[in-house]
């Protein structure tokens, strides 16, 4: 299928990526081979083939909803960009 | 005998006789880390300061009869995507570069109790997606059978660390082929343990239907003890199973056992060495019993197509939760909220992690989900139904692990797909969630090492570990390791 510079930017846009302009050729040549391969796929006849999530029959898993020790928030936030009184820290989201 | 001849369960029986102390194992690693690793680049980091201190510890309960456990106090790493309280776990992406866990992954909660003493974190290809460890952030690992030549990946630095003896075993995790290539390229045994045999709680996850940890060691008794130690249900992951441990391999008899030879993993793009050397392990388990039966496995070529539509799919998702917020890299400047995101992720990632997530972002678009994401789902239901037929007429099968040796730095940088078709004989496995087995048969005319794979029923580990035990009992091309310059 042909990869446009349209559809490089949408998919750009749901994986939340940035692409300059080099890069945008480069990702239009990258996803043009790689979905030129993975095509081979639709050689194989799946007709009546039930998609497979999971090799093995899982079923949810529920546990007993008892109140447990958490994390400490000071050793957590520890690892974040920003933070201030105990939430992390962001560029303020609405006007 | 030399300290580094030894397995990690020679090296954990000596340290119960007292033979060798904890601290002098931990010692003769470290000091081997600092002559080697230069060259290997096998270790994001050392931990030596915490590795002594724990040494001691160790001691200490072993001498007070606490730790009787046949690993206890044997010198080992982790694969740096693997959750180690107040270590540094990279994933060897700038986007991780300075995240610092706050608590231990279960696999290494498990392996401090038995009295493990852990040296470090090992290289890996960036968020684990690649076959050579090229893609790291933190410099390539070169193989220590040859410094020209990439370890394989993405648990690269895991099984140049063990060829390297700077380590008795060291942890990776394999989503394709990514314990099992890497041991073949460097060596050394390693096993990708049926899906669910192992909690991947403390696993940065790449693609988690897929994902799954294992050990890479020196031999198959190494790989079962291992594999004992971490196996077994985890509240924090509901897709671990509780199944009974795998016994302990003993003896060489395979009689009865039927070691299936898939001929479609033989075929076109299989080197010869490698395919020579496969074949003579065959006939070597042939001699200690088993029979070997033909199977067909007519799935092989759509695995590869099929597996990258859903690793990527997957990584997709699971990687969106870097956005420069609650931990990872932050840039110093974005205009917004939504720009924050976009430029932590534009900036934190490598390309072959933006190129694996823009594959999976399409495979999941509106339009594209059922011509992809979904035919890859029915693709995979009729490799789990291939692989159901083989073990109708097979208790194992014998496969190469790779369709070569280890290969030159850089000869597939430029070539992602040329990189992806050489995970063709392992990405099946992991999509019908069986356990892969990979254990050294020789060596090619370059002397690299060459690599047999052996695949499993679910939950079959057993049958693997007595197979390659029984192998390795009458073979040597696991007891040997590469030497460095005035180590030799």
């Amino acid at each position: 299928m042909e990869i446009t510079d349209k559809l490089v930017a949408y998919v750009a846009e749901l994986a939340h990526l940035k692409l300059g302009d080099e890069q945008k050729a480069q990702a239009a040549s990258d996803l043009s081979r790689m979905i030129g391969y993975v095509d081979k796929l639709a050689q194989l006849d799946t007709e009546g083939v039930e998609p497979m999530s999971h090799a093995f029959p899982v079923t949810n898993v529920f546990r007993e909803d008892e109140v447990r020790e958490s994390m400490d928030r000071g050793l957590i936030l520890k690892n974040a960009p920003a933070s201030k009184e105990g939430c992390f820290l962001v560029p303020k989201t609405v006007e | 005998m030399e300290i580094f001849d030894l397995s990690a369960l020679e090296l954990g029986a000596r340290i119960q006789s007292r033979e060798i102390g904890v601290a002098e194992a931990a010692r003769a690693c470290l000091d081997r880390i600092a002559a080697v690793d230069k060259t290997v680049n096998a270790f994001i980091t050392v931990t030596e300061r915490e590795a002594m201190a724990q040494a001691e510890a160790v001691q200490r309960r072993i001498d007070s009869g606490e730790l009787t456990h046949p690993l206890a106090g044997v010198p080992m790493a982790v694969k740096d995507l693997i959750s180690t309280k107040g270590v540094p776990t990279t994933c060897a992406s700038r986007m991780l570069e300075n995240y610092v866990p706050v608590f231990d992954a279960t696999v290494v909660g498990k392996l401090n109790a038995i009295g493990a003493v852990c040296l470090g974190k090992t290289n890996m290809d960036e968020f684990a997606m690649g076959s050579s460890t090229e893609s790291s952030y933190f410099g390539v690992t070169r193989n220590p059978w040859d410094e020209t030549r990439v370890p394989g990946g993405s648990s690269g630095g895991s099984a140049a660390a063990v060829a390297a003896r700077e380590v008795f075993y060291a942890l990776g995790s394999d989503t394709g082929g990514s314990i099992r290539q890497p041991a073949s390229f460097c060596g050394v045994t390693g096993i990708k343990p049926t899906y669910g045999a192992v909690s991947r709680y403390g696993l940065l996850a790449y693609a988690s239907s897929l994902d799954q940890i294992g050990p890479l060691t020196v031999d198959a008794a190494d790989a079962a003890a291992v594999t004992r130690a971490i196996m077994g249900r985890d509240l924090y992951d509901s897709t671990s199973v509780d199944v009974p441990l795998p016994d302990m391999p003993q003896g060489d008899s395979l009689t009865g056992l039927r070691v299936g030879i898939p001929e479609d993993y033989f075929g076109e793009g299989l080197g010869e060495d490698v395919r020579a050397r496969v074949l003579e392990m065959g006939r070597t388990l042939e001699a200690l019993g088993a029979e070997l039966v033909p199977v067909k496995m007519p799935m092989l070529d759509y695995a590869i197509p099929a597996y990258y539509v859903l690793a990527c799919a997957e990584a997709s998702s699971n990687l969106s939760r870097y956005d420069g917020v609650k931990y990872g890299f932050r840039p110093e400047k974005f205009e917004d909220l939504h720009d924050l995101y976009i430029t932590a992720r534009s900036e934190g990632f490598g390309a072959e992690v933006k190129r694996r997530i823009m594959l999976g972002a399409f495979a999941l678009s509106s339009g594209y989900y059922d011509a992809y994401y979904n035919k890859a789902l029915r693709v995979k239901a009729l490799i789990k139904r291939a692989f159901d037929a083989c073990f109708e007429q097979a208790d194992v099968l014998l496969t190469p692990a790779a369709p070569t040796t280890a290969y030159k730095l850089g000869a597939h940088t430029d070539d992602p797909i040329q990189m992806y078709l050489g995970d063709i004989y392992t990405v099946s496995v992991n999509m019908a969630g069986l356990p892969g087995m990979v254990v050294p048969c020789g060596f090619d005319g370059d002397g690299l090492p060459v690599g047999a794979q052996l695949i499993g029923r679910a939950f079959g580990e057993q049958t693997l570990f007595a197979a390659a035990h029984a192998y390795q009992l009458h073979t040597d091309a696991h007891k040997r390791h590469p030497h460095f310059g005035k180590e030799g």
